[in-house]
C-alpha cells in the first residue's frame, strides 16, 4: 500500500497536461528503398543516422545505461549501474536500389559483442525486396524494433528476453515488401536462416530457453543441424487505427543425424507470434503489445523441467503528460506508462500428479520518461515482479527502482 | 524557468527514489515462515563458505554441457529441495534390488536408483523385471548438522530393539556400511564392521558426506571424486564435479538452520502438543535432542526439537514395499523429524505430500497409515474428540 501512495505520488507530481512525443515516429532516418509508410518491420531504417556531405555512408547508434536498487524476497545487493549495450550502425546506398546496414552490438560493458545485423537489400519492387546477410528474424515486433531510446522502460519484456531470443539474428536469405492503399499498409517477410541448436531444452536456465542458442558462437558461420529455420510474418497497418502482426518461426533445433548415423528424430520448435501498436489520437495514448506461443518436440524421456509449451507477452500502455520547453530544451515531453508483463516458461501439467506446473513471471513495471529530445529518454521505474518456481510454491517478490537513461547518437 | 523547476522535478524525484529505494523493496519473510537461512552462531569464514555451498546446491545447473547424467532423475540439487524444504513426486526416486540385509542384489542391473530420465537420444532405466523396489520422496534438508552430531551413544540409548520396555516400540538403529571416504564421527559406535546410518527413509546413508556424494551421483548421474563410477556407463570416470564442491554443499547441509515453530504459544498448539505426548507420538517422534561435540561450533552441545529419535521403526504392512537398505527391514522406517511440518506445502507446490513416497496428502491421512509400532498411536489419535484432534493438527503445523 506505501508503495502504491508512493509511487502514485511520483506520477502525480509530474503534471498532466503534455501529449506523447509524436516526434519520435518521425524520426530522421536514411530513407529507405520503399519508405512510403512506415511500419514495425522498418524498424532497422528508422533510426537517426549522421551524413557526411555527398558520401555514400551513414552512421549511428544508440545507448542505453541504468542504475537500479532491486531486491528479492528482503535481499537486495545494492545499487547496481550496468551500460547496458551500446550499438552502431554504418548504412550505406551502394545504389538507388541496393543498400547495407549493419548494427554492432557491444553489450555488458562490451563484454559481448555481437552482429546483429548485416544485410544488404536490393528491391525489384516495393512488393518484392531481396535480402541476405545477417537478417534480424521478423518474429513479434520488439526483436527488430529493440532500440532503446524507443521505449519508456530500462528492461526490455520478459516476453521478449525470456520466451524469445531477443536481437535474434541469424544468416540467411528471404523477401519482404510492402504495398499502401489510401488506409492501408500491407506488408510480409519471409526467410530462411540458420536456426535453434539443442541448447533450448539443455541449459544452465534449467527450463526451455530459446536464446540459449545466442551463446553458440558457430551459428554465423554454420547451421547446426543443416536445416533451415523459416521466419514469417504479414502485418497490416490502418492509418487511424494502428498496426497488427502475425509471425512463426519454426524449424528444426536437434542434431537428429552426424556422419550419416541418425541419432534422433528430427525435434521441431515452433513459435507463433502476435503483435500490435496503436494510438488514441484524442488522448494520445499509445499501445503497444506483443504475445508469443513456443512448441517445442522435447522428448517424453527428457525431463518435464524443460516444457514443451510456453506462451507470454507484454502491453505498453504510454500516456504523454506534458509536452512543453523544460531545462532548455525546445520540446521535452513527459510521459507516464506501464508495462503489464506475464511469461508462462513451462505450460502443461505434472505427470506424476497431474498438478499445475509452474514456471511462471508476471510483472507490473510504471514508468515516468522524460524526453529532451526525441531520440533521448530519461526514464524512472519501479519493477514490481512475481515469480513462481517449477512446483508452483509461493512466489519470490522483486522489486525496486531503475533510473536509466537511452539515446540515439 | 518555471518548466526547468518541473523538469528538474523528474529528476529530483528520480533520485530521492532511488535513495529510498531499499525501503520500497518486498520485505523479508520471517525467518520462522522459511526453510533456508543459515544456522546462528557461524563465523564469516563459515557464512562465506555457506553461501558457496548454497550457490552450488540451488543455482548450479547441470545440463548436457556440464556433465547431466545422460541417464539421471533431476537437473540440480534444489531440483528435489525447493526453499530446502521436502521433495514432490516430480523428483520422486526409485530405489531397487534389495529386499533383506545381504545387500543391493541389483547392482549390475542399474541398482539401488532408476534413472527414470535421459537425455535426447538415450534411454532412460528400466526396472528390471521383479525387482523389489520403493519410491522415496526427498526428504526435508534443514537442520541436518544438528542431527548429525547427536551422538551414537545417545540412539543406542533410545533403541530398545526387543521391547524389553512392553510398550509396543521398538525403535533400533540401521547398521551400514561406512564408505570409505567418510570419516567417522567422534564416538562412534561399530558393530560387525557397520556403523550406524542416520540419513534418508531408511537411515541408510551414514553421514552428510555420503548422502551428497551419492545424491549427485544417482540423482544427477554426475560422477566425483568420492562417487567416480557412471550410472549409465556403470564405469569409472573423470570428476564431474569438484571434490571442494562437494565438501561446499556438505557444509551447507550442516549447517542450515532448523526450521523455527510458529504460534509456540498459542493455547491450541500449546494443548496440541500435550496431545501429540499424550496419545504416543513422542515415543518416536523424539521431541527433544542434544547434539554432542562438532567441529563448527555452532553445532555443538545444542539442545534441539526435531521430533525424532534417528531409528528404525517396523511400520506394519501397509508402509512394506518389500524394498530396503542397510539392515533394515522392508517395513522399517527411520522415524522422519516432523520439524518444519507445516512449511511442507510451501516447498511442495501448495499441498502435503507426506510418507516415504508421498501418498499422503494431508496431516491426518499420514496418521491413519501408520501400522505397526505406529499403530498404538494411531488408534488414540481416532479417538479423539474433534478439538483434541484440532488441536493436534494445529501443534503439527506449527512445527
Amino acid at each position: 500500500m506505501r508503495q502504491a501512495v508512493i509511487i502514485g505520488a511520483l506520477i502525480a507530481a509530474c503534471g498532466a497536461t503534455a501529449q506523447v512525443d509524436s516526434t519520435l515516429l518521425l524520426l530522421p532516418a536514411t530513407e529507405d528503398t520503399m519508405a512510403h509508410r512506415r511500419m514495425n518491420m522498418d524498424a532497422v531504417y528508422n533510426r537517426p543516422f549522421l551524413t557526411f556531405d555527398k558520401m555514400p555512408v551513414s552512421v549511428g547508434g544508440y545507448v542505453e545505461a541504468k542504475v537500479e536498487h532491486l531486491g528479492t524476497d528482503g535481499v537486495s545487493d545494492g545499487f547496481s549501474f550496468a551500460l547496458q549495450r551500446m550499438t552502431l550502425f554504418v548504412a550505406s546506398s551502394i545504389h538507388q536500389r541496393i543498400k547495407f546496414l549493419s548494427e554492432l552490438e557491444l553489450e555488458e560493458g562490451g563484454r559481448e559483442l555481437s552482429i546483429e545485423f548485416a544485410a544488404l537489400d536490393m528491391q525489384f519492387d516495393p512488393l518484392l525486396n531481396l535480402r541476405g546477410g545477417i537478417v534480424m528474424n521478423p518474429i513479434g515486433a520488439f526483436n527488430q524494433n529493440h532500440d532503446g531510446p524507443n521505449w519508456e522502460f530500462n528492461d526490455r519484456p520478459l516476453e521478449a528476453v525470456r520466451l524469445l531470443p531477443a536481437t535474434w539474428s541469424n544468416v540467411g536469405f528471404g523477401l519482404y515488401g510492402k504495398r499502401s492503399t489510401a488506409q492501408w499498409t500491407f506488408a510480409y517477410e519471409a526467410y530462411l536462416t540458420n536456426g535453434f541448436d539443442a541448447s533450448i531444452i539443455s541449459n544452465s536456465e534449467d527450463r526451455t530457453f530459446l536464446p540459449a542458442t545466442k551463446a553458440n558462437p558457430d551459428r554465423f558461420t554454420e547451421s547446426f543441424n543443416g536445416v533451415p529455420l523459416l521466419t514469417a510474418k504479414v502485418a497490416v497497418r490502418h492509418q487511424a487505427i494502428g498496426e497488427i502482426g502475425l509471425s512463426t518461426m519454426g524449424g528444426v533445433y536437434n542434431r537428429f543425424q552426424q556422419d550419416g548415423l541418425v541419432l534422433d528424430k528430427r525435434r521441431r520448435v515452433d513459435v507463433v507470434a502476435i503483435d500490435m501498436n496503436s494510438r488514441v489520437r484524442s488522448w494520445g495514448t499509445a499501445f503497444v503489445g506483443e504475445w508469443a506461443w513456443v512448441l517445442v518436440d522435447v522428448p517424453d524421456t527428457y525431463t518435464q523441467q524443460y516444457g514443451s509449451r510456453q506462451h507470454g507477452g507484454f502491453l505498453d500502455i504510454v500516456q504523454p503528460l506534458r509536452q512543453a520547453r523544460m531545462l532548455g530544451f525546445e520540446n521535452v515531453v513527459v510521459n507516464v506508462a506501464v508495462r503489464l508483463e506475464y511469461v508462462d516458461h513451462n505450460v502443461g501439467r505434472f505427470r506424476e500428479t497431474g498438478g499445475d506446473i509452474g514456471d511462471e513471471v508476471f510483472a507490473i513495471v510504471p514508468a515516468i520518461s522524460f524526453r529532451p529530445a526525441s531520440g533521448t529518454v530519461f526514464r524512472l521505474n519501479y519493477r514490481h515482479m512475481r515469480e513462481r518456481d517449477l512446483l508452483g510454491n509461493p512466489p519470490s517478490l522483486t522489486g525496486g527502482f531503475q533510473f536509466g537513461f537511452a539515446s540515439y547518437f | 524557468m518555471v518548466n526547468r523547476i518541473n523538469g528538474g522535478w523528474v529528476f529530483i524525484l528520480s533520485i530521492a527514489a532511488i535513495a529510498g529505494c531499499s525501503k520500497l523493496e518486498p520485505a523479508a519473510p520471517a525467518d520462522e515462515a522459511i526453510l533456508d537461512g543459515p544456522i546462528a552462531g557461524l563465523s564469516g569464514d563459515e557464512l562465506a563458505r555457506f553461501l558457496r555451498g548454497d550457490v552450488a546446491f540451488n543455482d548450479e545447473v547441470f545440463h548436457a554441457g556440464n556433465g547431466l547424467g545422460p541417464v539421471f532423475v533431476a537437473t540440480r540439487c534444489a531440483s528435489c529441495h525447493a526453499g530446502d524444504g521436502p521433495g514432490h513426486p516430480f523428483t520422486t526416486l526409485t530405489r531397487f534390488g534389495q529386499w533383506d540385509a545381504s545387500g543391493n542384489q541389483y547392482i549390475g542391473q542399474g541398482g539401488p536408483q532408476l534413472q527414470d530420465r535421459a537425455l535426447p537420444g538415450i534411454q532412460p532405466e528400466q526396472l528390471p523385471p521383479g525387482a523389489p523396489f520403493a519410491r522415496f520422496l526427498p526428504p526435508l534438508n534443514t537442520g541436518l548438522g544438528l542431527l548429525d552430531a547427536v551422538s551414537d551413544a545417545d540412539l543406542l540409548a533410545w533403541a530398545d530393539e526387543h521391547d524389553a520396555d512392553g510398550d509396543g516400540i521398538s525403535g533400533r538403529p540401521n547398521w551400514v556400511e561406512r564408505r570409505p571416504y567418510s570419516p567417522l564421527r567422534p564416538g562412534a559406535v561399530e558393530q560387525d564392521g557397520r556403523v550406524i546410518g542416520r540419513f534418508g527413509r531408511k537411515a541408510s546413508a551414514y553421514d552428510l558426506l555420503q548422502q551428497t556424494a551419492t545424491a549427485y551421483n544417482q540423482d544427477i548421474g554426475v560422477v566425483s571424486l568420492f562417487e567416480p563410477i557412471d550410472p549409465w556407463t556403470r564405469e569409472e570416470q573423470d570428476p564431474e564435479v569438484p571434490t571442494a564442491t562437494i565438501h561446499d554443499v556438505v557444509f551447507y547441509l550442516l549447517t542450515l538452520k532448523a526450521p523455527i515453530q510458529r504460534d509456540a504459544n498459542d493455547p491450541n498448539v500449546v494443548a496440541g502438543e500435550q496431545v501429540f505426548n499424550t496419545i504416543g507420538c513422542a515415543k518416536c517422534h523424539r521431541p527433544e535432542l542434544t547434539t554432542g561435540p562438532s567441529p563448527i561450533a555452532a553445532l555443538a552441545h545444542k539442545t534441539f526439537r526435531p521430533y525424532t529419535d534417528l531409528l528404525l521403526h517396523d511400520m506394519g504392512p501397509g508402509l512394506d514395499d518389500g524394498y530396503t537398505e542397510g539392515t533394515a527391514l522392508t517395513s522399517e522406517w527411520r522415524t522422519p523429524a516432523l520439524w518444519g511440518l507445516g512449511l511442507f506445502p510451501d516447498s511442495q507446490g501448495g499441498q502435503y505430500f507426506l510418507m516415504h513416497d508421498g501418498r499422503a496428502h494431508s496431516i491426518e491421512e499420514a496418521i491413519g497409515l501408520h501400522g505397526g509400532e505406529g499403530q498404538q498411536a494411531r488408534d488414540a489419535f481416532n479417538a479423539l474428540g474433534t478439538n483434541e484432534r484440532s488441536a493436534l493438527i494445529a501443534f503439527l503445523n506449527s512445527l
